[in-house]
């Protein structure tokens, strides 16, 4: 280029010194204090695990097993330090380039040891937490006999979550559409029908879930009488369906919007009608997207049908209130919450594997 | 009577005035090109013929038919007037032969055999045959803007509109393309197109139009409007295109 001179020169960017290796040996030192920190506070959960269950060799034996793996940071750290031992002798052998390797490397275990050894740290106060106060903790959340006692009849009363889930959720896919449907008409013409749906979902999603429950389950037996000989399940499904056929609505709307106006206009000038371009471009691209999030709203859900219990409708929480006041323990109510993680961890797992996928497909593509 | 007559075409968008009366007659047989600085209106133009924007006042007519105004079927408008965008928008979760059979089968109505067939032998004629079974995220740009091309014939439009289809393409693959373009004129197609491509213009065009600020400043012959442009305005846009290499 024979441009204008001087928009880049020599002796306003000078070449900058060579940079030394980062410093490994006080990363590794902090790993080391965390990683033994970590290790005693595991080793006195441990203990507090054995006294509490008065030396009972199971527990001594899943004590010893939890401060071995605590003991695990210590390798990565160690390692650090020989990375920094080397970092100095080939620094000291004027190798710049292989120093810089060895202090990354020692660096990256060092940090390993250190990240460990703070899992450590909050396995110990864990056990600590569930284990001080002669094991109060542990008497009232986690009591194994009261948990024997109340299983089959709290697993009796899950399955009705389940199935109120179920059913609420195939009802909530088909009246959410019926919503998005009316939301979108064009026109004057739809106007009306418009402003109805739009009312109904922000009036369902403004009112807490278990008001809804509240009223439709002791509401709807007053008010229409021929209800009263139905079981209550089905009107705590009526409720559950009527609040989240709101935010399902919502999801399809924002998942159609969500397609690129672009893809209308190539349908529209094809000659393809409104309805033609929903079902054949719009819909198909938009469900994948609305997929991820329909799940997360079944997740709520499930755990809302947990609100059925205001209602004394028998599922798992009236089951497990029940045997709560019988045994004066909580045991039976974290019984319920353990249900419900089980159901639940797998879903949201899979959710996130679902937008995982289409994340790296996007940045793929 | 011109196949296509654009008279005195008014659009704004909201107190912004996109197209301020433009006026353009397009014969059976011919090839118009708009040509204008980015911003003029050449997309919007282009969207008003087939009504994917509706004009704010005047009139336009295919085939002495008024197209703008209530009561038109739309429909049945768009599968005679063809477009082509310049973002290609074909659709994502089909392949390129369901891409092209899609308006055949779902508005004109042909069976799924015949159109088949038929998009086949497009596909066959724009080199595009062996990617029949690809997804559009698999091809090129040129590619897939020579696929955007094909689903477009594939209606039979009696007109074609094509909005600047080669700009967002690599140079080494606009030839490609306008080859393809350059067919369908030899072919008798009639069509209208904005592009940036002047020496394209210059050799397919029997009328360049010279789009300023929404209003048409200079129209006629390719040989007129490139060697002796009468206004301004227009030499500054064509010497402006020299500078960057274009003509
Ligand atoms: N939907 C819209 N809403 C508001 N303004 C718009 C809209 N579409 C286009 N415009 C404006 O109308 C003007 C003309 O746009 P148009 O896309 O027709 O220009 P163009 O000549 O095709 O330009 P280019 O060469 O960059 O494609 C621009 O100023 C643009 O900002
Ligand atoms: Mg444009």
């Amino acid at each position: 280029m024979t441009s204008a001179p001087g928009l880049v020169r020599d002796d306003l960017q000078p070449a900058p010194e060579p940079s030394p290796p980062q410093q490994v040996a006080n990363l590794a030192v902090f790993a080391l204090v965390v990683d033994l920190f970590g290790i005693a506070l595991v080793v006195y959960g441990a203990k507090l695990l054995r006294d509490y269950n008065h030396g009972h060799v199971l527990a001594t034996l899943v004590g010893a097993l939890l401060v071995l793996i605590s003991l695990y940071p210590l390798w990565p750290t160690i390692q650090g330090f020989s990375g920094a031992r080397k970092r100095s002798g080939l620094l000291g052998g004027g190798q710049l380039v292989a120093a810089r390797r060895a202090a990354a490397r020692g660096r990256e275990d060092a940090s390993i040891g250190l990240g460990y050894g703070v899992a450590a740290i909050i396995v110990g106060c864990l056990m600590w937490l569930a284990l001080t106060n002669q094991g109060a903790v542990a008497d009232t959340f986690f009591r194994v006999n009261a948990w024997s006692q109340s299983f089959s009849q709290a697993i009796q009363g899950f399955w009705i979550n389940i199935w109120v889930a179920v059913v609420s959720f195939v009802l909530v896919l088909i009246f959410g559409l019926v919503l998005a449907i009316m939301r979108m008409l064009p026109g004057r013409a739809g106007a009306p029908l418009r402003l109805i749906a739009t009312v109904y979902c922000d009036v369902f999603r403004a009112i807490p879930a278990i008001v809804t429950v509240l009223l439709v389950v002791f509401g709807v037996p007053l008010a229409f009488t021929f209800t009263q000989t139905w079981n209550s399940a089905y009107l705590g499904v009526v409720a559950l369906t009527l609040t989240y056929s709101a935010y399902v609505a919502e999801v399809y709307r924002a998942g159609l919007a969500s397609i690129h106006p672009s893809q209308t206009a190539a349908a529209r000038s094809l000659g393809l009608g409104y309805a033609q371009t929903l079902r054949a471009v719009l819909v198909p691209q938009a469900v994948r997207r609305m997929v991820p999030p329909l799940l997360n709203d079944f997740i709520s859900l499930q755990k809302d049908t947990a609100l059925l219990s205001i209602a004394a409708i028998p599922e798992v929480l009236t089951v497990t209130k029940l045997w709560e006041s019988k045994l004066f323990t909580l045991a039976p109510v974290t019984l319920a919450a353990v249900f419900f993680i089980i159901i639940t961890i797998p879903q949201a797992r899979f959710v996130d594997y679902l937008v995982n996928k289409d994340a790296a497909k996007r940045a793929g593509g | 009577m011109a196949f296509l007559e654009i008279k005195d075409v008014r659009k704004s968008y909201g107190d912004f005035e996109v197209l301020k009366g433009v006026s353009i007659n397009v014969e059976r047989h011919e090839v118009v090109c708009l040509i204008g600085a980015s911003g003029s209106g050449k997309s919007t133009l282009l969207r008003c013929v087939n009504q994917l924007e509706e004009v704010n006042g005047g009139e336009i007519l295919i085939d002495g038919d008024t197209v703008t105004g209530a009561g038109v079927d739309l429909n049945r408008l768009r599968r005679d007037v063809g477009i082509v965008f310049q973002s290609y928008n074909l659709f994502p979760h089909m392949s390129v032969l369901k891409n092209v059979m899609l308006a055949p089968t779902m508005v004109a109505g042909v069976n799924g055999k015949e159109a088949k067939e038929k998009a086949m032998a497009l596909l066959e004629s724009v080199g595009m045959a062996e990617k029949a079974g690809s997804y559009p995220d698999m091809l090129s740009g040129g590619q897939q803007q020579r696929v955007a091309i094909v689903r477009a014939l594939a209606m039979e439009p009696r007109i074609m509109l094509l909005d600047e289809i080669t700009a967002a393409l690599d140079p080494e693959l606009v030839g490609d393309v306008l080859e393809i373009v350059r067919q369908l004129a030899h072919d008798g197609l009639t069509m209208l197109l904005a592009t940036h491509e002047m020496g394209f213009a210059k050799e397919v065009a029997s009328k360049v139009c010279f789009l300023e600020q929404g209003a048409i400043l200079e129209m006629g012959p390719p040989k007129d409007i490139f060697e002796n442009p009468q206004e301004e305005r227009t030499q500054q846009f064509l010497s402006r295109v020299v500078k960057s290499g274009r003509l």
